[in-house]
């Protein structure tokens, strides 16, 4: 089965080698075609596992907890300015 | 030669001021020092810090601290370089994260400091927990101690060859589809995994976020059923933390095994397990049975369609967990024109090759025209999968069967094929999915001196029983007294 | 051909909790950039949220105000795309199962009663803030993670008025139940606009296009009325339109088309596997219930029916809840509300103005304006005097009984005494009185302004005035 990688690619944001290309393209497509034996199974009257646990109403208090410093927040910023995250111009 | 010490030891002996931590913790690092060159288990650590930690705990002992109230009180602990520490760094196996420092710490990191633990080193892994050899951590693989031509086994794959080759007391990891219990049996030592819930997952790094949990690598079980006591317990951090009363997870031990019932599943019999692997597991069933264990066949119906379940789950939540490395906030940037070509480039470069693998699968799973065919299906299988087990624990009391097919294989074996490598995760894969606890311990070697795991799972919140079965086990072999000799 | 307009909104609400809505940050507007942030909303490695009670709460209560379902089973999921101000490029969200469903909003059009009806009321969090700089941008987290509520409408607005009165209905209903403070200038209030036009009797919609950018909810009618018109236009000359994102320039008064997004979102949504779904109790949904306070445009009817109100009036009670309260409070007892409504609404509103007093610290009792009225309309005390008594009133908290006796403040209607004043008034002054028998009335109001001096404002002025004239004319 032929998938549109460029198209995931995409979606994921993760640039390719046209090398990685070769190789991860057909791995997918294996893995893909042998993730398909799920389709053996009649599944019409099963519930999905949508939680690991089942636990309901987990919440929080409404208060406020300390944050942290401003520096600590941005020690690992690889760009910053006037305490902002600086990113390439965002066109709109 | 205090770093071959277990916690138990060591805590008796520094309670009894026969050691030190200072001392403790510095064998440790010389160990470190003579064979992680070659093993690379560390992708690093700071002998400072780790020495100060460790004066703190003496002088904590000279003034009357006691290891009843602080269990791991001067003991060298290391951390899988997945989990954060305060001012540490933060690698998760990958290069993407740069030179990450962690402005926080993980749940189970301030349990380990309130036990007064000495918390060091980042410990090496498969890139975001995805592998199950280290072979894809960006700093090289953990080299098996056994042999060092060999896999360590993954993703935890440094944390279980520190602990084998005594470079730590004990160590921290984590298993999303085995990865605490695969690297344990293949470098023998013991892997523990809880039940999901069990223990806090806040500054665990997601990368399934319904199958991952923090687990421990000791040299026997006495160690993991201490560590599991001490990292237990309800987070109001971790909205799936289950809130349940943390037993004294050593209380079963040195009890009899009389009526406890073990099932082997029949589906696990399958082509590509290992005769070597199968005789030994065997002759450890064998033994449990005349410890005073019941033994019986029982099914896991589903138990094919586990490894296929798994990585579409497991990548599809990972494709999103992975989404928030991309040279904002923090890591390694690549610069672009715009924010997109940005992210695109620090992907492209910072990601290694299985990751990219995964997170182009999981996208894929998700997105649109596919989300029934494969998520929704998956999540329906998982129910039948867990259902499967639930219904063998109303028979049974433990699961037991290999951890691995086969021993550790060699470097490079299988790294052209991931989809091989996948399906060698068929035993350990099933308990993440089913959300069950599970313990490998060691039960033997290959004719080639090569570590073999039996594994036993138990039902959610069944770490005691296991642990006893285990400790049981254990005790009536000396597997766990073996170590390799480094060159 | 005629057109038909068919908008559809969605708005974006920023709920009033203390902290975010997945970790304890302080959910406050205007301090220093990237200071009300951790690890949660930063999205750093390792981090796990953790729902705000408050903001479920404020949902439900925001469902019920607006008339919704609020189902007993709700839950959280994963909208993934990459934008530099969401902190882990996915959004959390709800999809098929939100908080809240199948609602409706009324409110005023014009002089007749309009209704929407709402789609849903969902629960989610915002993202940061990006500032645009000539050659980079640069991006804020403080409000990520802020509890949002997103408020979509069903698409049966048909006209930028329209759109304009429901958005404000809304954000009265809202502000009204202390769900948010909806002030547009701090972020706390968004919204889009879809619109689209068709030929009137044509069943198909139009092409839907999105509009953004809009800062008032009077920059959204601006914006309609631009839109609606172009697109009719466009249609009219033969040309067709496209789904697309157009940006409103409130400056120059147009919209323009966006730089197209290549695809459209594939959001990949998935079931958040870190949040446990939400399976609220009957009895949490009573307590939550209870909380629903009376919606401004009922109570507005109700004054103007209970109390024969007019309009004007009753909006003044509508807005200001206190004011309204206290109104109903002093009203109790009385008869003539009309005049009871104008002590509150000029002279105590006035008072509590001018001294920084809230309603709930007025000094005299809730009945006093009650008694006060009653003086002035049995002639007790002349209304320039009333108005004095009200002021010693909300000084000394004293009741007017007590403020006329001790100040001998009442009305002389003693027609005796009035008619010697008069006289004294009249005696004192020879000019104005012939003046007035020469035709000139107004210098009545110059010998009464005399009376009511040498009577200390006491008289009667009613009584004085005739009392003149018949002296006067005699």
């Amino acid at each position: 089965m032929e998938i549109d990688l460029q198209h995931v690619v995409k979606l994921a944001r993760i640039d390719l080698t046209p090398d990685e290309e070769a190789r991860i393209r057909p791995q997918v497509e294996e893995i893909l075609k042998y993730v398909e034996k799920l389709g053996e199974l009649d599944v019409s009257d099963v519930e999905p596992t949508a939680h690991a646990v089942p636990l309901t109403n987990v919440m929080r208090e409404d208060e406020i907890q300390p944050s942290l410093s401003h520096d600590d927040a941005m020690r690992n910023a690889p760009k910053k300015s006037n305490g902002l995250f600086v990113v390439p111009k965002i066109v709109e | 030669m205090p770093h071959t010490l277990t916690i138990h030891e060591l805590t008796t002996q520094l309670a009894a001021r026969q050691l030190t931590a200072r001392e403790a913790t510095q064998a440790c690092l010389d160990r470190i020092t003579a064979v992680d060159e070659n093993l690379n288990a560390f992708i690093s650590h700071d002998a400072q810090d780790a020495l100060a930690q460790a004066a703190a705990a003496d002088a904590a002992i000279a003034n009357g601290a006691s290891h009843d109230e602080q269990p791991l009180l001067g003991v060298p602990i290391a951390i899988k370089d997945v989990i954060a520490v305060k001012n540490q760094p933060l690698t998760c196996g990958s290069k993407i994260l740069g030179d990450f420092i962690s402005p926080y710490e993980a749940t189970v990191i301030g349990k380990l400091r309130d036990a007064g633990a000495t918390i060091f080193g980042r410990l090496n892994m498969d890139e975001f927990a995805m592998g199950s050899s280290t072979e894809n951590s960006a700093f090289g693989p953990a080299r098996n101690p056994w042999d060092q031509e060999r896999i360590s086994g993954g993703s935890s794959g440094g944390s279980a060859v520190a602990v084998a080759v005594d470079e730590c007391i004990a160590a921290l990891g984590s298993d999303t589809g085995g990865s605490i219990r695969q690297p344990a049996a293949h470098c023998g030592c013991v892997g523990l995994k809880p039940t999901y819930g069990r223990v806090s997952r806040f500054g665990l790094v997601a990368y399934a976020s319904s199958l991952d949990q923090i687990g421990t690598l000791t040299k026997d079980t006495r160690d993991a059923a201490t560590m599991l006591n001490v990292i237990s317990g309800h987070d109001p951090r971790d909205s799936t933390s289950i809130q349940r009363d943390v037993p004294d997870y050593a209380s079963g031990f040195g009890e009899n095994l009389k009526g406890l019932k073990i099932g082997l599943p029949r589906e696990y019999q399958a082509a590509g397990l290992d005769p070597e692997v199968r005789d030994s597991v065997d002759a450890a069933i064998k033994q449990l049975g005349e410890l005073g264990a019941e033994v019986r066949e029982i099914s896991l119906p589903h138990t094919e369609y586990a490894v296929a379940t798994y990585y579409i789950i497991a990548t599809a939540e990972a494709s999103a967990n992975l989404a928030r490395f991309e040279g904002v906030r923090y890591g390694a940037r690549v610069e672009g024109s715009d924010p997109e070509s940005m992210n695109r480039a620090t992907r492209g470069a910072g990601f290694g090759e299985e990751v990219k693998r995964r997170i182009i699968l999981g996208t894929y799973v998700l997105s649109s025209g596919y989300y029934d065919a494969y998520y929704l299906r998956a999540q329906k299988v998982r129910t039948l999968i867990r259902e499967d087990f639930l219904k063998a624990f109303e028979e049974v009391d433990i699961i037991a069967s290999p951890t691995s097919p086969t021993a550790a294989f060699k470097i490079g074996e299988k790294a052209g094929d991931p989809l091989q490598m996948y399906l060698s995760d068929i035993y350990t894969i099933s308990a993440n999915l089913a959300s069950i606890c599970g313990i490998s311990v060691p039960c033997g070697f290959t004719s080639g001196n090569l570590p073999i795991g039996l594994q036993l799972l138990g039902r959610p919140f069944g770490e005691g029983k296991i642990l006893q079965a285990a400790h049981t086990y254990e005790q009536a072999t000396d597997w766990h007294t073996k170590r390799p000799t480094i060159n | 051909m005629e057109y038909e307009t068919v908008i559809g909104l969605e708005t974006h609400v920023q709920l009033k909790t203390r902290s975010k809505m997945w970790c304890g940050c302080a959910n406050e507007y205007g301090v220093d950039p990237n200071s009300n942030v951790c690890p949660v909303c930063l999205g750093f490695p390792g981090s796990l949220p953790v729902p705000n009670a408050e903001a479920l709460r404020l949902t439900a209560l925001t469902g019920f105000l607006l008339n919704c379902e609020v189902p007993g089973l709700a839950k959280f999921d994963r909208k993934n795309y990459f934008y530099p101000d969401s902190s882990k490029n996915y959004q959390i969200t709800q999809l098929d199962l939100p908080s809240t469903r199948k609602g409706l909003v009324e409110f005023e059009l014009g002089d007749k009663m309009a209704q929407v009806r709402i789609t849903r009321a969902h629960l989610e969090e915002d993202v940061g803030k990006s500032t645009h700089f000539a050659d980079y941008s640069g991006v804020d987290f403080n409000r990520a993670g802020v509890p949002l509520l997103e408020i979509v409408s069903e698409p049966e607005i048909t006209s930028a008025d329209m759109a304009y009165e429901y958005l404000n209905a809304l954000k009265s209903i809202l502000e009204y139940g202390g769900v948010s403070d909806c002030d547009m200038e701090k972020g706390q209030v968004r919204c889009d606009v879809n619109v689209s036009v068709r030929p009137v009797g044509q069943s198909e919609l139009g092409e839907k296009i999105e509009i953004k950018n809009m800062n008032s909810f009077s920059g959204a009618r601006r914006a309609l009325q631009y839109e609606i018109p172009r697109q009719i236009g466009v249609l009219r000359a033969g040309g067709s339109l496209r789904q697309e994102t157009r940006r409103w320039d409130d400056v120059a008064g147009i919209t323009d088309s966006m730089r197209t997004k290549e695809d459209a979102h594939d959001y990949r949504y998935f079931p958040c596997p870190d949040l446990m779904p939400h399976t609220p109790s009957e009895e949490w949904h009573a307590e939550v219930r209870a909380c629903v306070v009376e919606l401004p445009l009922a109570r507005k009817q109700r004054f103007m029916s209970d109390y024969g109100l007019p309009a004007t009036d009753a909006e003044v009670f509508m807005n200001d809840t206190a004011l309204g309260d206290y109104f109903e409070k002093a009203a109790k007892g009385t008869k003539n509300f009309k005049a009871v409504a104008n002590w509150v609404m000029n002279n105590l509103q006035a008072k509590l103005v001018e001294s920084c007093v809230s309603v709930s610290n007025i000094k005299f009792s809730a009945s006093a304006i009650g008694e006060l009225v009653g003086f002035v309309e049995g002639g007790k005390i002349s209304s320039n005097i009333a108005q004095d008594v009200f002021g010693e009133m909300f000084e000394s908290g004293k009741s007017p009984a007590d403020i006329v006796a001790e100040k001998g403040l009442l009305q002389v209607s003693d027609t005796s005494e009035l008619e010697a004043f008069c006289r004294e008034a009249i005696e004192a002054n020879p000019g104005p009185e012939e003046d007035y028998r020469n035709g000139k009335e107004a210098v009545l109001n110059f010998l009464k302004g005399q009376v009511m001096k040498a009577s200390r404002g006491k008289a009667n002025p009613q009584l004085v005035g005739d009392l003149l004239k018949k002296i006067l004319s005699s």
